[in-house]
């Protein structure tokens, strides 16, 4: 392993702050606004930041510190908020962010929020604590799935008798694009199961035009269907860090669940490449009881026949993977399984966890010529790449100055992307999402040789 | 719903009706509970122009009411990212959690060009101290003093200047100390901005702590002076979409000579270097008319308004610039140049007018975008039917007359207002009293900003800080043909069927400034208003005769 100087200073981060994840799960819910608790330019830049992914409207409110806020408290800040956002925009739900500045201060979010006289607010209201200082937009995001269903599912709920004929599933995605939500929604409609996804932002953040104005976009996944995720037959949770997390005793979404009402839930990695969508249907045969539709298995024939057409354009070749850690996990899993070499495999984040991770996913012999790396910024993976002699890196839109100081192809996948139109309708999971990814990353390598050879064949 | 929803006549669009703008004022202040009513009736203003060329009074740079969704920005917004985002040889580190830093990577479109690939630009990066929960418990600064070392052994770069997030003031993180000290230890310039989120009402705080700022630490620091005839300081230009290199070219077939802009495509070396011009020109009033009243105080430069978006307001200002300098052969070249450049421009302007004429377009953007921009329009016979500002002042809407009246509150406060005087050495007046005066008497306009309002016609409605709930009723009750606005509003406003032009990044258009710019411009607004993507929103199997719903844009 090549051994970098650590740096104290962050330069070009590969990860963003902790409310944004939040923010982005409360656009996945139906009726929901989302209200950081802090200065004004959080919301605007978040807003902005997730609007240039998606370029789609996005609102998030913002209870607007003044520096007297700063100094006295947020309470009545806060409070004035969320009656202005409730008599605004009628909302079923207010999503309640802290950011750096409440959290310094010591503001008590739940703790205001129960003081208040909400017989005038009929929103639900819902906080999640997301210091900025800690963490990052991952753990913001899963930190708001959880609050979000401990609140719809409070542990005083009764667990009344449940004959559980009909199987119903909760599923927590992790942070996907669009077109994978969509996608999950397909396959659990042609296994005809009920399922309950959370978040899901795929209408909210891809809506056609309105006819009617609408202070808050359509979609989203309905309050009343995460209140009765105490009813369901079993959770899913994808993400290995996430599932890592959870075998460590730490709370998710889907043990909240398990714990109090017993619902078994299977943690797995983001199905990317075959092996990993193989887990994944073969457990949803399990839940279900329903036998995975012909399309299916059609579709994964048809993928590793391309696998073995494509197979001369990418073995041995060498990648760089970054972004979130379960993205970069289940990427590097897919990459190995077609005989990519993932040389470089780095995240912002730091759970201590991808390591093990991609012990578990990718083969020993090719494991040995990983470098992983957590916590790390772009300048020192492009440091660090240089030695690697990768071919292509794939990941989001902000690699992109690596890739061109390294003279190489740069695959977009994940988020954000904001330097192409259809960020957001990339499709990364299934057997369906694989052969996409598959297909653009062999004719990624196949035009970069096609372009820089002299003559420029144009047949394989 | 009022009448003038309902009255036909006042919403078809095409008819040359409009609604009665106090009726639409009415309308939106209905919904907003009657303290919200109160304060927003102040920034809602139906406009008119009195005999001695007043305007009424607009109620702007008061704070939002918190949960009502805002276009603005904050203090480090307007003091990183907008004045000292575009310096590109300065290393900017961002000291406070990852969000901040990030969020002000590359995401404005303000421009730079190195003289070769070997100089320095630091602008691709984004520094950060990444505060962590230790750091908010124990202190940052040891991590600050490190990031900097760090930036100074890797660069070696002039400058390096540190930007306060919101946790930094709280936990008492003393960047001006750690600043002092590290340029002494390093022997570069290293200064601190204390532009924490929370302080002031929008980005424009931001400004005035980054006016502050440069002014203290940077301008004066090298007296060389040019070696031109005709030196000027661009002011409040920030080269987004390259309108900076678009200048610069038509200033330089003039002979004008630009020692320093403030700040797009700038220098440190620059900045430095700027008190030696004879002139500060102003683009954008707002965000620096600091640094342009405090360099007349200390150095004796004067400061003009001046005007390049536009081909009409880029003539006129160029011609602003040679009478101030009062020599037959740069007025003669001056005006060489503009006849030049206009026949190319008056080609395309003619061409697109006769598709455009008679359209109305909405602007609520920044600090004085709003204002330049219906230049453009009224050049390609289009009309501003409602505009306003983002985070501007009283002056920018009603003209720097008011400022004596304008009200000072605790926000306000709380930005610093630097005490200056003349420079001992340096202050050298570049035009006698007397000059002035016969300038004046000749009509010549000295540090004046005449504000958006006179510009705009009787009955426009202005609105300051607009809500999404406003532009919403906007567009309904207007049908504009055109909205522009920035990123956050772009997506809404086309859900309505509305084109919407961003003027902050451009849509990864530009230039629009200068006669190029006015030739994009008119091109991209053609190519925006005319569009046939708007006849296909609806399919036809989508017509349903019972379904008596309408598209805004219908």
């Amino acid at each position: 392993m090549i051994k970098t100087k650590p740096y104290t200073a962050t330069r070009n981060a590969c990860k963003m702050c902790t409310p944004l994840g939040a923010a982005l799960v409360f656009h996945g819910i139906e009726g929901t606004i989302p209200l950081l608790h802090g200065s004004q330019g959080c919301s605007t830049y978040m807003r902005r930041y997730l609007i240039s992914h998606f370029k789609e409207p996005v609102d998030i409110a913002s209870s607007n510190f003044s520096e007297e806020t700063a100094i006295f408290g947020g309470g009545a800040n806060l409070k004035l908020a969320i009656e202005n956002v409730a008599r605004q925009y009628t909302p079923q739900m207010i999503g309640i962010a802290s950011t750096c500045l409440s959290e310094t201060i010591g503001d008590d979010v739940a703790m205001i929020i129960n003081s208040m006289d909400t017989s005038s607010i009929p929103a639900m209201l819902v906080h999640v604590s997301t210091p900025s200082y800690t963490g990052t937009h991952v753990d913001g995001f899963h930190h708001a799935v959880q609050a979000v269903v401990e609140q719809c599912n409070p542990d005083t709920i009764k667990i009344k008798y449940k004959p559980r004929a009909k199987k119903k599933i909760n599923l927590f995605p992790g942070m996907l694009s669009n077109e994978d939500l969509r996608h999950l929604k397909e396959i659990f409609m042609d296994v005809k199961t009920k399922m309950t996804l959370l978040p899901d932002y795929s209408e909210r953040l891809e809506g056609p035009s309105w006819v009617e104005y609408q202070a808050i976009q359509q979609g989203g996944t309905p309050i009343r269907a995460i209140q009765e995720m105490n009813l369901a037959t079993a959770s899913m949770e994808f993400g290995s860090i996430l599932g890592s997390v959870r075998k460590k005793g730490e709370k998710t979404a889907g043990s909240w669940l398990e714990h109090n009402f017993d619902i078994p839930c299977v943690s797995l990695g983001i199905p990317m490449g075959v092996k990993a969508t193989d887990l994944f249907f073969s457990h949803l045969e399990q839940l279900t009881l329903k036998v995975i539709p012909e399309k299916y298995k059609r579709q994964r024939g048809r993928l590793i026949d391309s696998y073995v057409d494509g197979n001369k354009y990418v073995s041995k070749k060498r990648a760089i993977v970054y972004g979130e850690e379960d993205f970069v996990t289940a990427m590097a899993g897919f990459l190995a399984e077609i005989g990519v070499i993932p040389v470089l495999c780095a995240s912002g984040g730091k759970s201590g966890l991808l390591k093990q991770a991609l012990d578990e996913i990718i083969p020993k012999n090719i494991l040995k010529q990983v470098s992983v790396h957590q916590g790390m910024d772009f300048t020192q993976m492009e440091k660090h790449a240089r030695e690697l002699a990768p071919d292509f890196a794939i990941g989001n839109s902000k690699g992109y100055p690596m890739a061109r100081h390294l003279g190489i192809p740069l695959v977009r996948a994940g988020f954000p992307i904001h330097d192409r139109v259809g960020g957001s309708r990339i499709l990364h999971i299934g057997y369906k999402g694989t052969q996409q990814l598959f297909d653009t990353i062999v004719n990624t390598l196949l035009r970069k040789r096609q372009d820089t050879s002299d003559i420029g064949y144009a047949y394989m | 719903m009022s009448t003038i929803l309902k009255d036909p006549k006042n919403i078809e669009p095409g008819t040359g009706v409009l609604p009665d703008p106090e009726e639409v004022r009415k309308e939106m202040l209905a919904r907003y509970p009657a303290k919200v009513a109160r304060k927003r009736s102040k920034q809602i203003t139906v406009n008119k122009i009195e005999e001695d060329g007043s305007v009424p009074e607009m109620g702007s740079n008061v704070r939002t009411v918190p949960g009502i969704i805002t276009q603005r920005g904050c203090s480090y917004a307007g003091c990183k990212g907008v004045i000292l985002g575009p310096t590109r040889d300065i290393v900017n580190i961002t000291h406070g959690p990852i969000g901040c830093g990030f969020y002000s990577w590359l995401t404005r479109r303000n421009q730079t060009k190195p003289p070769s690939d070997d100089h320095e630009n630091y602008m691709t990066y984004c520094f950060s101290t990444d505060m962590q929960d230790q750091d908010i418990v124990f202190g940052g600064e040891k991590k600050l003093k490190a990031a900097i070392q760090e930036a100074y052994d890797i660069f070696k770069p002039k400058a390096i200047s540190i930007f306060s997030t919101c946790p930094v003031g709280l936990i008492g993180d003393d960047v001006h100390a750690v600043a002092r000290e590290m340029k002494e230890k390093l022997g570069i310039n290293i200064f601190g901005f204390s532009c924490e989120g929370y302080k002031g009402v929008s980005q424009s705080a931001g400004h005035h702590i980054a006016n502050n700022g440069v002014f203290t630490h940077i301008v004066g620091k090298d007296d060389t002076i040019m070696d031109a005839e005709y030196k000027i300081n661009l002011l409040g230009e920030y080269n987004i979409g390259g309108d900076g290199f678009e200048i610069d070219r038509i200033l330089k077939d003039c002979g004008i000579s630009v020692v320093s802009t403030f700040s797009g495509n700038s220098t440190y070396d620059q900045f430095a270097n700027s008190h030696t011009a004879d002139l500060n020109t102003v683009m954008c009033h707002r965000s620096i008319n600091y640094v342009a009243d405090m360099m007349e105080i200390k150095y004796g430069i004067p400061w003009i308004k001046i005007n390049f978006i536009g081909a009409k307001s880029t003539a006129k200002s160029l011609r602003k610039i040679a009478a101030y300098f009062e020599e037959e052969k740069l007025i003669k070249q001056v005006d060489e140049v503009i006849e030049k450049e206009m026949k190319e421009v008056e080609k395309v302007r003619l061409d697109v007018r006769s598709r455009c004429e008679g359209k109305l377009a909405m602007l609520f953007v920044g600090g004085s975008r709003a204002h330049h921009y219906q230049e453009l329009f009224k050049e390609i016979g289009m009309k501003t039917v409602s505009a306003g500002y983002e985070f501007a002042h009283r002056d920018d809407y009603e003209g720097r007359k008011v400022i004596p009246q304008i009200k000072i509150d605790a926000d306000s406060r709380n930005i610093e207002e630097l005490d200056i005087k003349p420079d001992k050495e340096k202050f050298t007046p570049r035009k006698t009293a007397e000059q002035i005066t016969a300038l004046e008497e000749k009509g010549y306009e000295f540090k004046d900003y005449k504000g958006m309002m006179p510009d705009m016609d009787e009955g426009t409605l202005v609105i300051d800080d607009i809500s999404q709930y406003e532009t919403e009723l906007l567009l309904k009750i207007y049908k504009p043909d055109i909205y522009c606005a920035g990123i956050k509003e772009k997506y809404a406003v086309q859900k309505s069927g509305i084109p919407m032009k961003q003027l902050h990044s451009y849509d990864s258009g530009g230039p629009y400034a200068g006669f190029k710019g006015a030739i994009n411009f008119y091109k991209e607004i053609d190519r925006m208003v005319n569009s046939r993507v708007w006849g296909y929103l609806e399919a036809p199997w989508q017509k349903n005769p019972e379904l008596s719903a309408k598209y805004v844009w219908e």
